[in-house]
């Protein structure tokens, strides 16, 4: 095997608190990346994925371990990498050609030469003739191909790329990654690898050599192997299926020993945080949790016993793996549905919940989240101890604040406010920032003041967090 | 595609090109011998006392004076304001300390500055003229400066994270980030606080331009003295000639700097589709057309920053990062700042306070007793002239943000209203109130809401035109009663830039108090109780006791009223009534 590029060894990171056990985000991991390899790095929200991708570029201090360039230890950022945004990062008082030779200028190159590679760099990713427009000019593509264009105009070592395709339309994504595909088979990519962070199982397959699958809370290596099919690949093809089902069933069996174990670690090992685990809730909506189990119950009567392929199912529905995996682990956590080898499946329970109406749903899901889920019982047995049935935000706060970053406890009291609504449990009172249970003298003393964020919650698929 | 028609400079390039060139070249020789004149001025012995002329044929010479303070006071905000804002955000020691300063001084009114300033610049420029004018310059500069650094500040704190980083992985120099991240980031708030820092130094012109200091006389020629020695005399004329003449700086100031200033700062828009119309300007455009110009900018700026980004790219210092640095070991230059510096300053202001206090042990049990009294009927002041700002401007801003045709009207016409100087305006309305028989104390009221009525109007101008449509339409298919669809729809919609608006005017109404409860008119002294009528005639009577003392007890009003009130209001508006 050829000497890595950047590697890094037991990095890990970690937010320490006073006084308390720290959070970490995540565990000590060694990950290397080889020349002449795309390497896919895949993982649900909350996994560290871009957290790993800023320690690797030297943007980001590890907590501890170190990182490798060429044998050299990174402090600050690598030596000739570039980065490709998600978000494009462009500046937006900058003409194409001027956002293209900003690196070039912070490398004392001369404004003629600047000109001459900038051009040459435009015209290689098809952008010739729109030297002079501004980005906000261009449309969502055409702006990823400038930031493509920033990147290999210094002729980076190592392109990195953090879901650069992933706040593009699918054609354009699909339309730009095939570019992005025969440039490198062709070779015109002044690069000797490409590192890139995705949530997209499909767009992991079709490009990478090696893919490696991250587990959350924290961070974790779960998996690592690479991708032998030969380029260009076909969706249709049995092998590229069964890979994708493959990652599949890494990214939903969460507890499940990781499939491939990454290089032992070895002698001088910082241990992981030894905090016990806190059950996380999924950020999922009941309504969510509810439609999901409805479609699986519709396919009874199509004739499939209730037994969807997650990938599938996600397909149809248009779904990322991070918008449809919070809600299968909500319904799989109430016992709604069972999930093994990457299918899901209704269960009886699931059943008798669709079939119910709505008071006697509330019921299940009631039951079901006071015996599965544990902050939505230590939060209603809480109030039921007090006399006065209220808490303040502040005692839940640190409660988890042992257990979760600062946002992370946030979005866990979010999502317990609207099960908690949902199921009658308690309410919340934004305002006074307090839990409490309603006074029930009557059935229709539901939430009477939601606030803002609770309502995000409510109507978007999800809330976790982007990684 | 926009970018692909031919940009409008380029069509009046060939007819208009000679002329456009001529008057370049002409403002060009202006300038210089504008420059020269000043320089023989500053340069020139010290008059502190100047006789100010009341004939209309000195207004141009005196107009000229106080725009050369004003452009001077406002480069020193713009430097400071940008300097006080980008150490402020890399100095995470000193961060919070820089914030608590920029509060407190946000908060001490133009004049407590003066004694100070005034004579530690006489002191450093005994026998010339320069002394007495860059005290006026910097106790302008006082008065505009602190909102620029705020805005800067904040701005430099909102530069999204991913463009941090691409600047930081391309190995942009410190220097390279400054100019084409944070500054062009910085830019467009930076051009919104310039016109409203300039309107307030206009507003304190006159009591920067002349005043008295104990037993000295300042008196430096200008439009604000003008206007005082008119008003002292009770020349109505004279006053109405002063008026004239500032207005039409002001509104020649407008077309020709801020406009421009505002069509050009579009381009620093952080977003990433093009608005539908950006507002133009003749004169940007007019200056973007002109040969001269783009040929000075081809044969010197080009090589010239060229020059400084090879030489800075020769040493990249490697840029700090943001959010969590690794502290790195103490080096010598962090022994320095980290605990040298503290200590200096910690010595300084314990002597300080020691002077202070030793200052204040001449204050006798009823003076305090007096200023705070005094403190309270400025603060009553301030509060009916806020209820009855927003008893007008709350309406009528929201009747010009749903109609967008009385928009059209309205608003041009606010915005010249509002950049009338309301303490040009007092003599007149002095005038008027003498006559009607009422006195400074609920005249005052009148001229502090003058200044400030106008950030109440046009906060909510912008908040009820931000209103999502479909909420109105929600008001309309449910028919809405005029009571519920103002405390539904209307009220919440606008509430943060409400709040705004009300915070900035109320800062606005204290500091206007020590020209709006103390004035020379007709050669005598007008004022009424209150706390500004206190500072203001203890800076005449040099009583530098009772204005440390007044001064001191109206910036702890005005943060504890911050603190208490605006700030949980305004977190409120920004949790609660957030729209979108």
């Amino acid at each position: 095997m050829p000497d890595p590029l950047i590697e890094a060894q037991h990095v890990e990171k970690y937010y320490a608190q006073e006084g308390q056990s720290r959070i970490q985000v995540i565990a000590p991991t060694d990950l290397a990346v080889y020349p002449d390899e795309i390497l896919a790095v895949l993982g649900p929200s909350g996994s560290g994925k871009s957290t790993l991708l800023r320690m690797l570029t030297g943007l980001s201090t590890p907590s501890a371990g170190q990182v490798f360039w060429h044998g050299q230890p990174v402090v600050g950022p690598c030596e000739n990498v570039s980065i490709v945004f998600q978000s494009f990062a462009l500046f937006p008082w900058l003409t194409v050609l001027e956002n293209v030779e900003a690196p070039l200028k912070a490398r004392g190159v001369s404004a003629d030469e600047r000109e001459k590679r900038g051009m040459k760099i435009l015209d290689t990713v098809g952008l010739a003739g729109f030297e002079t427009a501004y980005p906000k000019e261009l449309s969502g593509g055409m702006k990823q191909r400038v930031g493509f264009a920033r990147a290999l105009v210094v002729e980076p070592e190592v392109l990195f790329m953090d879901e650069p395709f992933s706040a593009l339309d699918v054609l354009t994504a699909e339309n730009l990654r095939s570019e992005l595909l025969d440039l490198w088979s062709d070779r015109k990519l002044p690069t000797r690898a490409v590192f890139i962070v995705t949530h997209n199982i499909e767009e992991a397959v079709l490009l990478a050599d090696r893919i490696v699958v991250l587990g959350k809370n924290p961070g974790v290596i779960r998996t690592d192997f690479r991708v032998e099919l030969p380029r260009p690949r076909d969706r249709k093809n049995p092998v590229f299926e069964q890979i994708v089902d493959h990652v599949y069933k890494v990214l939903t069996r969460p507890d499940a020993v990781p499939v491939l174990e990454t290089v032992a670690s070895s002698g001088t090992t910082a241990t992981p945080a030894a905090t016990p685990k806190y059950q996380m809730l999924p950020h999922a909506r009941p309504g969510g949790v509810t439609g999901l189990v409805e479609i699986l119950y519709d396919g009874i009567q199509a004739g499939n016993n209730g037994r969807e392929d997650i990938y599938r199912l996600a397909d149809e529905l248009a779904f990322e793996i991070d918008e449809i995996l919070p809600i299968v682990e909500a319904a799989a956590l109430l016992g709604l549905l069972k999930v093994s080898e990457g299918d899901v499946e209704i269960t009886p329970l699931g059943i008798t919940f669709i079939d119910s109406g709505i008071v006697e749903r509330k019921e299940i899901f009631r039951k079901a989240a006071l015996e599965n889920a544990t902050l939505i019982r230590q939060i209603t047995r809480s109030l039921e101890k007090k006399a006065n049935h209220k808490l303040s935000d502040e005692f839940f706060h640190d409660i988890l604040d042992e257990h979760f970053t600062e946002d992370e406890t946030v979005l866990q009291l979010q999502t317990a406010i609207v099960w908690g609504r949902f199921a009658e449990l308690f309410d919340h009172d934004s305002k006074g920032k307090f839990f409490f249970i309603p006074e029930d003298d009557d059935e229709a003393s539901q939430s009477v003041d939601r606030d803002e964020n609770d309502a995000a919650v409510d109507s978007g698929v999800t809330a976790g967090p982007r990684s | 595609m926009t970018g692909r028609e031919l940009p409008s400079p380029l069509l009046h390039k060939r007819s208009w090109s000679f002329l456009i060139d001529a008057t370049v070249f002409g403002a060009l020789l202006a300038f210089l011998y504008a420059m020269v004149a000043v320089g023989r001025y500053w340069f020139g012995a010290a008059v502190p006392a100047a006789d100010i002329s009341r004939s209309p044929s000195a207004l141009p010479l005196y107009a000229f004076y106080s725009l050369v303070r004003m452009a001077a006071a406002y480069l020193l905000s713009m430097v400071f304001a940008v300097g006080y804002g980008y150490v402020a955000t890399y100095s995470k020691r000193w961060q919070t300390v820089m914030l608590a300063v920029l509060d407190i001084l946000q908060s001490i009114p133009v004049l407590s500055f003066l004694p100070g300033v005034m004579l530690a610049m006489v002191a450093l420029f005994p026998t010339r003229q320069m002394g007495v004018e860059f005290g006026s310059i910097i106790l302008i500069f006082t008065g505009q400066v602190w909102n620029m650094a705020f805005s800067f500040y904040a701005s430099l704190q909102a530069v999204p994270r991913e463009l941090r980083e691409a600047s930081r992985i391309y190995k942009f120099s410190r220097l390279q980030t400054f100019l084409q991240l944070e500054l062009p980031y910085g830019a467009i708030g930076l051009v919104w606080n310039s016109m409203v820092s300039v309107a307030g130094g206009w507003f304190f012109l006159m009591a920067c331009e002349m005043f008295v200091l104990g037993n000295r006389d300042f008196r430096l020629p200008g439009l604000g003295s003008f206007l005082q020695s008119a008003a002292s005399a009770g020349d109505t004329p004279a006053i109405l000639w002063g008026l004239a003449a500032m207005i039409a700086v002001i509104v020649a100031i407008d077309q020709l700097i801020w406009r421009p200033a505002i069509a050009w700062s579009d381009k620093f828009k952080f977003e990433q589709v093009e608005s539908k119309e950006a507002g133009g300007s003749a004169v940007l455009n007019l200056l973007r057309g002109s040969p001269l110009l783009s040929r000075l900018r081809q044969s010197v700026l080009t090589p010239l920053s060229e020059r400084i980004y090879l030489r800075s790219s020769r040493h990249p210092a490697t840029q700090p990062d943001l959010p969590d640095a690794a502290r790195a070991p103490l080096s010598h230059w962090r022994v320095v700042t980290g605990y040298a510096i503290p200590a200096l300053l910690l010595a300084l202001i314990a002597c300080g306070v020691a002077a202070a206090f030793q200052t204040l042990r001449s204050i006798t049990s009823t003076e305090l007793v007096l200023t705070v009294q005094s403190a309270g009927a400025t603060f009553l002041r301030v509060a009916v002239s806020l209820i009855i700002a927003s008893a007008w401007a709350i309406p009528a801003g929201v009747a010009i943000g749903f109609h967008p045709k009385l928009a059209k009207i309205a608003q041009p016409l606010a915005q010249i209203a509002a950049s009338v100087p309301a303490t040009a305006l007092f003599p007149v309305i002095l005038l008027g109130l003498i006559s009607m028989g009422g006195g400074l104390g609920t005249g005052s009221i009148l001229l502090m809401l003058l200044g400030t009525q106008w950030y109440i109007l046009f906060n909510v101008i912008a908040g009820a035109i931000a209103i999502p449509s479909d909420l109105k339409e929600v008001a309309d298919v449910f028919h809405f009663g005029a009571m519920q669809r103002w405390r539904i729809v209307i009220l919440p919609g606008i509430y943060p830039y409400l709040i705004t608006g009300l915070v900035t005017a109320s800062g606005g109404a204290w500091n206007a108090s020590i020209v709006a409860e103390y004035f020379h008119f007709k050669g005598k002294v007008l004022s009424t109780f209150g706390l500004g009528a206190q500072i203001s005639s203890a800076t005449d009577s040099g009583n530098f006791a009772l204005l440390l003392l007044s001064t001191m007890v109206m910036a702890t009003f005005v943060v504890t009223v911050n603190r208490l009130l605006w700030r949980p209001l305004y977190r409120l508006g920004e949790t609660r009534f957030r729209l979108g």
